[in-house]
């Protein structure tokens, strides 16, 4: 479904009428000796929720910057609407919701959106109906006149949220907006993401959190060492790099052996004392204690588990999403 | 357990740089510039008091008394302007240039040598009615110069006329005791002839080496009579708060807008500043914004600092709003101008902090908001002009004190608001680094 919709996006960017919401093109960025951001391209199909995950240090943070406008790029471009990044009208198309509290503390959350509606240029009726309509979508109309300061971590958030969006954008960027919610506010977002994916609205999401993604987004790309090495759908990434294997995990008690070469020769990989192998059928597990138990191994527990994005992502990038 | 409190203590403190520099190089770096300031203050540094010298007797005896006035170290005697180009050779001062010169804040007093003087130059005992009364005008916002005039002017009778002082006492004794006889007469004589012509000699070699060193004060006791007149604000009552309540409103000033520039430093930390620049704000934009707030918080602190002057010390507020409100709008812009320079070229809050307070401290410290600049030597002076408060506190004076129109604050309106727009626009420089990375 989805690849169909990218598909067709990238028929139509050619269509000044139908314009693709946010296209990278060979974006690169370098801060000395570093190269942050290396040659990454992709388009997002109109209405799509697409889901930017990476370890830290991966260069996420500097494209998510380039979206914004707010780097320099070394080479490559970035439009928005096929207006360039950093142009009036690119600016706004897009709404972003950084990860800090970029909110000021000790006005209202009126006060707030009052103030980054008038930023956006908004003015009069269309700002008043604005505020109305964020402080509803953010479920904070009845705390309208309280001071951000005096307002609980998930309706800062939801603040936060509902300031990117004043200017009611047809592309958002919410760069982790989850961090540091409990589980009812993060319940809270979820339900405004899916109000805004009803809207038609286009979502940029990023978060450390797996099963965010899996529930939010339906196209994903994973960054490391400023690349994209994998995009697709949940399922395709899946089968792409298990097929329709399982996983298996095993720990394993203290060993000489090198667990990383006996993983290897198993075509799986180990960290620590955590084997990572997969298996087409659950039986084929028996041969690995064995195989194990032959080897010296001593093992302390194996589980059994359908590939998920979590392990997609470990696969790819050898590190746990959270580390 | 208290060892590891200060192990802990101590290691937060080197890595907290901000806290760090004010802890220990801040006061360094402040006593060392006043040790810069206040350590060369030696010989010609010293603090004199200027004085405008008036001869209206023109004879030898004046004209020794000017000599001795001018070559006075503690004084700082002119008889006419400094020469400029325009005005290579200046005429002398008249009375009525002296007091016009005394009133538009040139010098804190003028000295006149009346005519007659020579006639009847010093009296002993009660002073006699054919006795012209030396007058000086004065300026009372500088309550010790006319009172050090009068006792140089005393002091300088005594020492540099030493053969008028002879022959005045020489009468005297004739006229209290009944004279000398002959002989004693032409030895009394020859004695003030030996006198006058050292005390030419004296005058020829002080014309060539300049100023002599200072020699005791004599208790005259009245020989002279002097006059002591105010000239500027005789009618007006606290001759100094105008002055402090711009010195002390101008350094608390600086600070505000030191800290209104740091909103700037803190948005950048929340987020808020890379979230407001990705709306269509630029950065151009987002600082005439902070400018002008902070210029409008200084303006309002300025106004509420008079009026509070004008409340409790009865500063004539009310009859000088037109000059206010110019000193007030340029005074605010230019500081404003200064917080957001401090904070583009500073990057945390900390660091703010430590570079503003020494900065302001020095600038407030010599440009007068601390102490009186009739207090300061004129090296002291001419750094101040590096300073806002001295520009606001002249400015102020010119409106408050002297009654001066507006047309006369050329120079505040320009040296302010030019530097104003010059650091406005390096503090735009140096905020490119929020721009983009």
């Amino acid at each position: 479904m989805l690849g169909s919709l990218l598909s067709l996006a990238s028929r139509m960017s050619g269509d000044p009428t139908n314009p693709v919401p946010l296209r990278v093109d060979a974006v690169a960025k370098r801060f000395g000796a570093v190269t942050a951001v290396d040659g990454v391209s992709f388009e997002i199909a109109a209405g799509a929720c697409f889901g930017l995950l990476g370890p830290n240090g991966a260069g996420k943070s500097t494209l998510i910057r380039s979206i914004v406008g707010r780097v320099r790029l070394d080479s490559g471009s970035i439009s928005i609407f096929a207006h360039p990044v950093g142009s009036s009208a690119a600016r706004a198309d897009l709404g972003w919701v950084p990860q800090e509290l970029a909110v000021y503390p000790l006005l209202t959350c009126r006060e707030n959106l009052q103030a980054f509606g008038k930023y956006q240029g908004l003015r009069g009726k269309v700002l008043g109906d604005a505020i109305a309509w964020c402080l509803e979508w953010a479920a904070l109309a009845d705390r309208a006149g309280s001071p951000v300061k005096t307002l609980s971590g998930g309706m800062k958030r939801r603040l936060n949220m509902a300031a990117g969006l004043i200017h009611r954008p047809r592309l958002v960027l919410l760069d982790e907006p989850t961090v540091g919610v409990d589980p009812q506010s993060r319940n809270r977002i979820f339900e405004m993401v899916e109000a805004l994916r009803s809207d038609g609205t286009t979502i940029i999401y990023t978060t450390h959190y797996m099963e965010e993604a899996e529930r939010l987004c339906d196209w994903i790309a994973i960054i490391d060492h400023g690349q994209i090495i994998a995009q697709g759908t949940k399922e395709a990434l899946v089968a792409q790099s298990f097929g329709s294997r399982s996983s298996v995990t095993m720990h394993v008690g203290a060993t000489r052996v090198d667990l990383a070469a006996w993983a290897a020769a198993r075509g799986g990989t180990a960290q620590d004392s955590v084997v990572l192998c997969s298996v087409e059928k659950p039986a084929e597990i028996a041969g690995l204690l064995e195989a194990a138990s032959g080897d010296g191994l001593d093992v302390l527990d194996v589980t059994l588990q359908r590939p998920n994005l979590e392990s997609v992502f470990l696969h790819l990038t050898g590190k746990e999403l959270r580390a | 357990m208290i060892g590891t409190i200060l192990q802990t203590s101590f290691r937060s403190l080197r890595r907290d740089r901000g806290a760090f520099v004010m802890s220990f190089i801040l006061p360094i770096g402040f006593f060392t510039i006043f040790g810069f300031v206040f350590g060369s203050m030696r010989g010609s540094s010293t603090p004199r008091v200027s004085v405008l010298v008036v001869d209206e007797d023109h004879s030898d005896a004046s004209k020794s008394l000017v000599r001795g006035l001018l070559r006075e170290p503690s004084l700082d005697a002119m008889t006419h302007p400094r020469a400029t180009k325009e005005n290579p050779a200046p005429a002398d001062y008249t009375a009525a240039t002296a007091e016009a010169a005394v009133r538009s804040g040139d010098a804190p007093a003028a000295l006149i040598i009346p005519a007659g003087f020579g006639a009847h130059p010093i009296a002993f005992g009660p002073q006699s009615a054919q006795q012209a009364k030396f007058r000086i005008l004065h300026d009372s916002s500088d309550p010790v110069a006319a009172q050090v005039v009068a006792g140089m002017l005393e002091k300088t009778v005594m020492i540099s006329m030493p053969a008028t002082m002879a022959a005045v006492g020489s009468q005297y004794f004739d006229r209290e005791i009944g004279g000398l006889t002959p002989k004693q007469r032409q030895q009394m004589d020859q004695g003030l002839a030996a006198l006058r012509k050292r005390q030419d000699q004296n005058d020829a070699q002080s014309a060539g080496t300049g100023p002599s060193a200072a020699s005791p004060a004599a208790d005259s006791g009245g020989m002279i009579a002097v006059d002591i007149q105010d000239v500027v604000g005789e009618k007006k009552k606290s001759p100094m708060i105008s002055y402090y309540a711009a010195g002390v409103g101008v350094m608390f000033l600086l600070f505000t807008a030191s800290a209104a520039g740091g909103t700037l430093l803190d948005e950048s930390e929340s987020g808020a500043l890379d979230r407001v620049l990705s709306a269509r704000v630029t950065m151009t934009t987002l600082l005439v914004g902070k400018l002008t707030y902070s210029a409008l918080l200084a303006f309002a602190q300025l106004t509420i600092m008079f009026l509070w002057a004008a409340l409790v010390f009865h500063l004539d507020f009310f009859t000088h709003i037109p000059g206010f409100l110019v000193m007030t709008a340029i005074t605010s812009f230019a500081v404003a101008s200064f917080g957001m320079l401090l904070a583009s070229v500073t990057r945390t809050r900390a660091q703010l902090g430590a570079f503003s307070t020494l900065i302001i401290l020095t600038m407030s410290a010599l440009g007068g908001s601390m102490f009186p600049k009739f207090l300061m030597s004129d090296a002291m002076l001419r750094v101040g002009y590096f300073t806002f408060n001295s520009w606001a506190i002249s400015g102020y004076q010119k409106i408050f004190w002297r009654d001066e129109p507006i047309s006369s604050l050329g120079p505040e309106i320009a040296v302010l608001v030019g530097s104003g727009v010059v650091l406005f626009v390096v503090a735009r420089w140096f905020a490119r680094k929020w721009e983009y990375v």
